[in-house]
């Protein structure tokens, strides 16, 4: 399969993502687009490797996954910190810092 | 050279007794707190300064003519040669005046010390500290070498005059005269400045000696000359209360006695009379001027001797005869006998000094100002003696100083072909006579009014300075007549002068006895026969109300306009300024709602954007 191939598909995931980031309700939801995010980019540092023979890249993405899951372990701390305190998760509620 | 040195240093001595006096009082709390220990320093720095005058003047010898008496230091430097000098001039005016003014200072505060014993004891520090101060300023006026020297130290004693008018600050009527005496004295301040400015443009130097040579050599241009030359003298008209500016000296007399008679006075408002003096030779330029000057002066004379017949405040009547005096001394000046002035000016000073500290005196003893509520002091010759001595050498009685002064002021004012002054003058003198026997007669020698108080104390420091100042009043009066018979006749004046002009106060005492002692003739009667002046003198001829009226039409209209344009221009473009600022802020604020998704839209489309323009860019 040709470059373009692995991009599309990193531009299609990271579209979703975003996608999922601005319109879902949810804290959770947002997160998870988050993710979505993150994994189109690691999809195009892995085919960048592959494609220009680096092996740079695929050892950036490792480092890119562990962080990943440091800054969802926190997120999801977070939301669930949210919760307790304002016993809700929904995104239009929480707008303490309205000017 | 050496002489001319020590000289100076002498007399920046004589300058710096007073300032030194002034700095302790000021900046030492205690002594300001205690009234005993503020005194003390102030007089015993003024018994140096006296020490120190008489000093300078004592070893003083007559010098050559084309040295200059001024010993000067740079001031402000600038290229080819300092644009102003400070220094001190040290000549036979200067020197007559620093014993003048040491002296009467002195006297006063020795006088001060009993009359104000009453006084809350902390305030007294404030009273010597003004004293020293206005001693400090006073004699820096007259020994100044210079112009701009001159008006610094002219602003200084204005300003001492304020601080001391305005001693009792919280009654409104006395601090309301502070602001009147500085305010119309600075009109005639004005002028003075700039008259000095435009002489320094003319002539490039504020230094006497320097204009003087220029006016001898004719380096003075001759166009401009009238005109700097009447500003100048408007600050004399203002500090000597010469007509139209003499509304203030009335009610000077709110301060403390002691003040009205070293400032209002003595000292202070004879500075105008040693202006015209000190800048003589440049007035010799302006003829017109000059004749100004003695119309001005004589006029001032006979207007302010007038109200002086009809006021019942013996301090008020004191006050217009100062005017009146300063009149003479001006008019004097006019006619280019400034000497016959300046002689005036040292006599009047001692005297008039005694006056108004007899007149402390009294209103001691009667706890009043109205001389129709006095009397009955025949019985205590200690305590009118030196009054009745001093109103004799005012009203002109010889062998007392005012005769000669006067008669030689008289002589010159003839001399310069001034009639109609003459004629006003010698009208002064008779009303001069009249008006300060009316005070003596009412005051002291009237049965009744005051046997109560008859054997009312003196304090003795009183009676003291008062016998003093008559002893020199007496002394300098018989000085002069041995001077005048001894050298046969006196000046160019006709002979019938003298006559004449005793005759003037003969017949003004004459009119007061027979009006108030023997009561032959009634005041109400004679009010009534001159009643449009009566009516007039008593309304102060409307001046007063001139001035009010400006005040109030121009002034206080002039004041409403500005203020209306600082409330509604320049505020109202401040708050409008402010409230636009305020509404943006309320429009910029709600850009941040606090949604985070909100923010992640800005950003997506930033980027977006960003991603746009480098395509566009690129190609």
């Amino acid at each position: 399969m040709p470059l373009g191939a692995y991009l599309t598909l990193a531009a299609a995931v990271f579209a979703i993502g975003l996608f999922g980031v601005l319109t879902r309700r949810n804290a959770v939801g947002i997160l998870l687009g988050i993710e979505l995010m993150l994994n189109a980019v690691n999809i195009n540092l892995v085919a960048f490797a592959r494609f220009s023979g680096d092996l740079g890249g695929i050892i950036f993405t490792l480092f890119t996954i562990a962080i990943t899951v440091a800054e969802v372990a926190v997120g999801l701390a977070i939301v669930i910190v949210i919760f307790r305190v304002r016993r809700t998760v929904e995104a239009d509620h929480l707008d303490l810092l309205r000017g | 050279m050496s002489f001319r040195v020590g000289s100076a240093m002498v007399a920046l001595l004589v300058l710096a007794l007073p300032f030194v006096s002034f700095l302790l009082l000021a900046l030492v709390r205690p002594l300001r707190r205690s009234a005993v220990a503020a005194g003390t320093t102030s007089i015993a720095f003024m018994v140096a300064a006296v020490g120190a005058a008489f000093w300078l003047s004592w070893r003083s010898v007559p010098r050559a003519l084309l040295q200059s008496p001024s010993t000067t230091w740079t001031w402000i430097p600038a290229d080819g040669g300092p644009m102003a000098t400070v220094g001190v001039m040290v000549d036979e005016k200067s020197m007559a005046m620093c014993m003048l003014v040491t002296f009467v200072s002195l006297m006063v505060q020795l006088y001060s010390w009993a009359y104000l014993h009453d006084e809350p004891r902390t305030s007294l520090g404030r009273y010597y500290a003004y004293h020293s101060l206005f001693a400090f300023s006073m004699l820096g006026l007259v020994l100044a070498p210079t112009f701009i020297q001159m008006f610094v130290f002219w602003e200084l004693v204005g300003l001492c005059s304020y601080l001391l008018i305005g001693y009792w600050y919280d009654r409104p009527s006395a601090a309301r005269a502070a602001v009147k005496a500085f305010w119309i004295t600075k009109l005639g301040d004005l002028g003075f400045v700039t008259g000095i400015v435009m002489l320094w443009v003319a002539a490039g130097t504020f230094d006497f000696w320097d204009l003087f040579r220029l006016a001898n050599t004719g380096g003075l241009p001759r166009e401009g000359m009238p005109l700097i030359m009447f500003l100048i003298y408007l600050g004399a008209v203002g500090k000597s209360a010469q007509f139209p500016l003499h509304i203030w000296l009335p009610d000077a007399m709110e301060g403390p006695t002691p003040v009205s008679a070293l400032i209002h006075a003595a000292t202070m408002v004879t500075a105008g009379v040693f202006l015209v003096t000190r800048a003589f030779p440049l007035f010799l330029l302006v003829p017109d001027v000059l004749t100004l000057i003695a119309w001005v002066g004589a006029f001032t004379a006979l207007l302010a001797a007038s109200m002086a017949c009809v006021e019942n405040d013996i301090k008020r009547v004191l006050a217009y005869s100062t005017v009146s005096q300063l009149g003479y001394m001006m008019a004097a000046a006019g006619a280019e006998s400034p000497a016959a002035g300046f002689n005036h000016l040292l006599t009047h000073g001692v005297f008039k000094a005694l006056l108004f500290l007899g007149a402390g005196v009294v209103i001691h003893v009667f706890h009043t100002n109205d001389i129709f509520r006095m009397g009955g002091l025949r019985a205590q010759p200690l305590i009118w003696v030196p009054f009745v001595l001093a109103t004799l050498a005012l009203a002109g009685v010889p062998p007392l100083p005012g005769f000669f002064t006067k008669e030689a002021i008289l002589g010159g004012v003839l001399e310069a072909h001034l009639t109609v002054p003459f004629a006003m003058l010698a009208l002064t003198a008779f009303l001069t006579a009249f008006y300060m026997f009316r005070v003596v007669f009412l005051t002291f020698f009237r049965p009744g009014l005051g046997d109560s108080h008859a054997h009312h104390h003196v304090p003795p420091l009183m009676s003291l300075v008062c016998w003093t100042l008559a002893a020199f009043t007496l002394a300098s009066g018989v000085a002069m007549a041995r001077q005048v018979l001894g050298s046969g006749q006196h000046g160019d004046a006709p002979p019938w002068l003298p006559a004449f002009s005793l005759a003037l106060a003969g017949a003004g005492i004459l009119l007061a006895w027979l009006t108030y002692q023997r009561q032959a003739l009634d005041p109400a009667r004679l009010s009534a026969a001159l009643a449009p002046l009566d009516w007039a003198a008593r309304r102060r001829y409307g001046i007063d109300a001139v001035f009010l009226g400006l005040y109030r039409v121009a002034l206080l209209a002039f004041s409403r306009l500005v203020g209306w344009f600082d409330r509604y221009v320049v505020d109202g473009i401040l708050n409008v300024l402010s409230a636009w600022t305020l509404r943006a802020g309320d429009r910029a604020r709600r850009l941040q709602s606090g949604l985070p998704q909100d923010y992640v839209y800005g950003v997506a489309f930033g980027v977006l954007l960003l991603f746009v323009l480098a395509q566009w860019r690129l190609r």
